[in-house]
């Protein structure tokens, strides 16, 4: 059979090779590496803060957090949870991958929140940005791991930055979304009685779009943790190197344990921050909503049992 | 005076192509028909008027026919095609952004057809809105909001959300925050239109009642000819985005400018429109205690073919005497005392009664008697004249009086009658 590479050859993956290897990291490994240093900061603080404070007052901290925002059930579970986590002995890499995960996020909403704002303030910048968004998010993750390793290296930092490359565009589309659905009527009010473009987005837009940013924290968050194993392919540790050590050595005790402190902690975070965009009654989708709503069908049926007797 | 606004040749086209429009309608294109052939969308056409201070200015028009767009280039929400809005001296459709927004900050505020209260803010965080902008700091911010709603009575529900409100209260809050920032003019698009007509009618009192208090220049906004009627001082009835007739209700209700306006006016409530003063003569009186007074009053009535006479004393109304008794007393007696004839519980009306509220007065069939406020007799009003103006005849005709004056005459007076029928009633 003729086909068409029989005439034309298109050398797609030297071309990229050159590009990386000759134009972008001889020129720009520079930036590159100077684009960690925030990162490193703030992972440094988180990870040492974590790792300082010791694992009961954590437990307590979290359970009472979880309680004051997500009620009793979640507060219950995190408590559980967490005790597990320790007596499984993954208490440190659970330190571990927490950090990462919200230094990542910390950047994800650095960057995507001011950005999803510039996008619904200007249809201009949405036309650029809604495009980069659709590509991010079509990319398998993988695919990006090798020019992030040429750029960066390896290691927690150059993980870091995949994850937050992974999970940006939840932040940045909702953002631009809960602003742009701000009722017409009212941006007019706020117009009519003279707000500056500040004035304007401080009073009304952000307030009124704060549940919709939220949820797309929450998304973000769950993105981020979806990495964590991805991750550790390119040197970051935690729970994602449990698993992927585990996988490796063919080890599925170490895979299964790393595996289970990962969902008990999406579980954790999922809960607390949908609730805190929920506050105000708004239900997202999210990566875990299956677990959640197994989690509270059993809620339902504890407070049923507990109904009984009274 | 100078106008508080001046309006002068303002246009409005939405599209893409708005000065082709414009050439278009100026060259005589009608709406429809620009649509048709260039896609642009006319809003306003070449608008033009001036509101006092101090007075309501009320534009009247179907849906669609552009008022929301006009008020709007008021405040600069929607900047005109092209055109001049003059808020004392300041063109708004051409002054500096920053210029704009002191403006809004300072002389003008909005209240909205749908409310467009905060719903994140409490009502009194609503109302200080205008003055957080401004600026002012929370502690007279709070004072001044309270004061706000206190003026529309709501200061009980400073600390609720809007949502906890209903409609009607809720455009308090909207009304309230438009007048928290004290501001000169106060533009209104359809406030009372999402009410129902019970909760209207309350909220129309209510503003002229605030009105008497703060003199504001109102823009208001309506497509409901009614309200314009009873709000308006001044009023336009605006058509596919111009005006086509601008006036008092009266003159627009007496005089519509065209059938458009005719078919509006026709099943209008005349005598919410009118009032007394609208169908006032000049009175014919007699001093009670003038010599001859009989023979006066008599002669008085011939001159002007009337059959009643008011009697004054010291032009405060004394009463009333008709031409029947007194022909029959001074024929028969030859008594000339007019105390003896004179009907002393007479309707009496001040200039502003709505004519619907003459009805009463008039059944009695003797003209009613206008005074002023220290109750001098200043005018009269035949019963025929409240009735020719609510039917809508031309109230120039003069009516003719020689018929009715025998009929009426023979008539016995409405007094006697309401105590015939109440004695009537009684052995039943
Ligand atoms: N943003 C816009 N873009 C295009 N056309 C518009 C826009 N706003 C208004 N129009 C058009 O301008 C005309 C006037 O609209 P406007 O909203 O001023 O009418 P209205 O008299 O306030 O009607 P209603 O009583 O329904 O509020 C309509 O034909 C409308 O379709
Ligand atoms: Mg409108």
């Amino acid at each position: 059979m003729i086909s068409p590479a029989d005439f034309v050859q298109i050398p797609l993956d030297d071309w990229v090779n050159s590009f990386v290897r000759d134009f972008l990291v001889p020129n720009f490994r520079p930036a590159f590496r100077a684009m960690q240093v925030p990162i490193t900061e703030v992972l440094a603080r988180i990870d040492s803060f974590f790792h300082w404070l010791p694992m009961l007052v954590f437990t307590v901290g979290l359970t009472l957090i979880a309680d004051r925002t997500a009620g009793r059930g979640v507060a219950l579970f995190t408590l559980v949870a967490l005790i597990f986590i320790d007596m499984i002995g993954l208490w440190a890499e659970t330190m571990t991958t927490l950090s990462m995960i919200l230094t990542s996020v910390f950047f994800c909403a650095v960057i995507g929140i001011p950005l999803g704002i510039w996008s619904a303030r200007s249809d201009r910048v949405l036309l650029v940005v809604r495009p980069i968004l659709d590509i991010m998010q079509t990319i398998p993750s993988f695919v990006y791991l090798v020019p992030i390793v040429m750029l960066f290296g390896v290691g927690m930092v150059p993980g870091i930055i995949a994850t937050i490359i992974f999970a940006l565009p939840p932040i940045i589309r909702l953002t631009n979304l809960g602003i742009r659905n701000v009722r017409a009527d009212l941006i007019e009010a706020a117009e009519a009685f003279g707000s500056t473009r500040w004035q304007m987005l401080w009073e009304v837009q952000l307030p009124l779009a704060l549940r919709t940013i939220m949820a797309g924290l929450n998304q973000t968050l769950m993105l981020a943790l979806s990495m964590v194993v991805i991750a550790a392919l390119i040197g970051a540790g935690g729970l994602g190197l449990t698993v992927y050590t585990g996988l490796g050595r063919l080890n599925v005790g170490a895979a299964t344990t790393g595996g289970i402190g990962i969902v008990l902690l999406a579980i954790i975070l999922d809960r607390i921050t949908q609730s805190l965009g929920e506050k105000k009654g708004v239900q997202t989708p999210s990566l875990w909503q299956s677990l959640r709503s197994l989690f509270s069908a059993g809620k339902a049926d504890a407070g049923a049992q507990s109904g009984k007797p009274a | 005076m100078k106008p508080k606004i001046r309006v002068e040749g303002v246009y409005k086209i939405f599209g893409e192509d708005p000065k082709g429009a414009l050439d278009a309608l100026k060259s005589g294109k009608s709406k429809i028909e620009i649509f048709e052939e260039t896609g642009q969308t006319v809003g306003v056409q070449d608008v033009s008027f001036e509101v006092g201070e101090g007075e309501i200015f009320v534009v009247m028009g179907l849906s669609g026919s552009g008022k929301s767009t006009l008020v709007r280039t008021f405040n600069g929400l929607i900047p005109p095609t092209s055109g001049k809005i003059l808020i004392d001296d300041d063109d708004v459709a051409s002054c500096s952004a920053e210029r704009l927004r002191k403006i809004r900050r300072e002389k003008i505020t909005m209240v909205f057809q749908h409310f467009a209260l905060f719903p994140h803010k409490t009502v009194a965080e609503n109302v200080a809105y205008g003055l957080k902008i401004k600026g002012e700091g929370a502690a007279s911010r709070r004072k001044k909001a309270l004061a706000a709603l206190e003026q529309v009575g709501l200061a009980a529900y400073a600390d609720s959300l809007p949502g906890e409100l209903s409609g009607g209260m809720q455009q308090r809050v909207g009304l309230a925050r438009g007048l928290a920032t004290d501001p000169q003019v106060l533009l209104m698009d359809e406030p009372f239109g999402a009410l129902d007509p019970l909760i209207r009618r309350e909220m129309q009192d209510e503003l002229l009642h605030l009105q008497k208090i703060l003199k504001k220049t109102i823009i208001f906004i309506t497509h409901d000819l009614n309200e314009a009627l009873l709000l308006g001082d001044k009023i336009a009835i605006m058509k596919d985005g111009r005006f086509v007739q601008v006036g008092t209700a009266q003159e627009i209700v007496d005089n519509p400018a065209d059938d458009y306006v005719a078919a509006f006016v026709a099943d209008i409530d005349r005598g919410r429109v009118f009032e007394a003063s609208h169908v006032v003569a000049d009175p014919v009186t007699v001093e009670q205690h003038e010599k001859g007074a009989a023979e006066k009053a008599l002669q008085l009535m011939e001159e002007h073919n009337r059959n009643a006479l008011y009697v004054v004393d010291d032009q405060k109304v004394a009463g009333l005497v008709t031409y029947q008794e007194l022909a029959v007393a001074a024929r028969e007696e030859g008594r000339t005392d007019l105390a003896e004839v004179m009907v002393t519980d007479v309707p009496v009306v001040d200039q502003d009664t709505p004519l619907n509220e003459l009805y009463g007065a008039a059944s009695a069939g003797h003209p009613i008697a206008v005074t002023d406020k220290r109750g001098r007799l200043t005018g009269v009003i035949e019963v025929e004249a409240v009735f020719s103006q609510l039917s809508g005849d031309a109230s120039e005709d003069e009516y003719e009086d020689e018929d009715e004056a025998t009929e009426d005459g023979s008539t016995p007076p409405a007094e006697e009658k309401a105590t015939d029928t109440a004695q009537g009633g009684t052995p039943r």
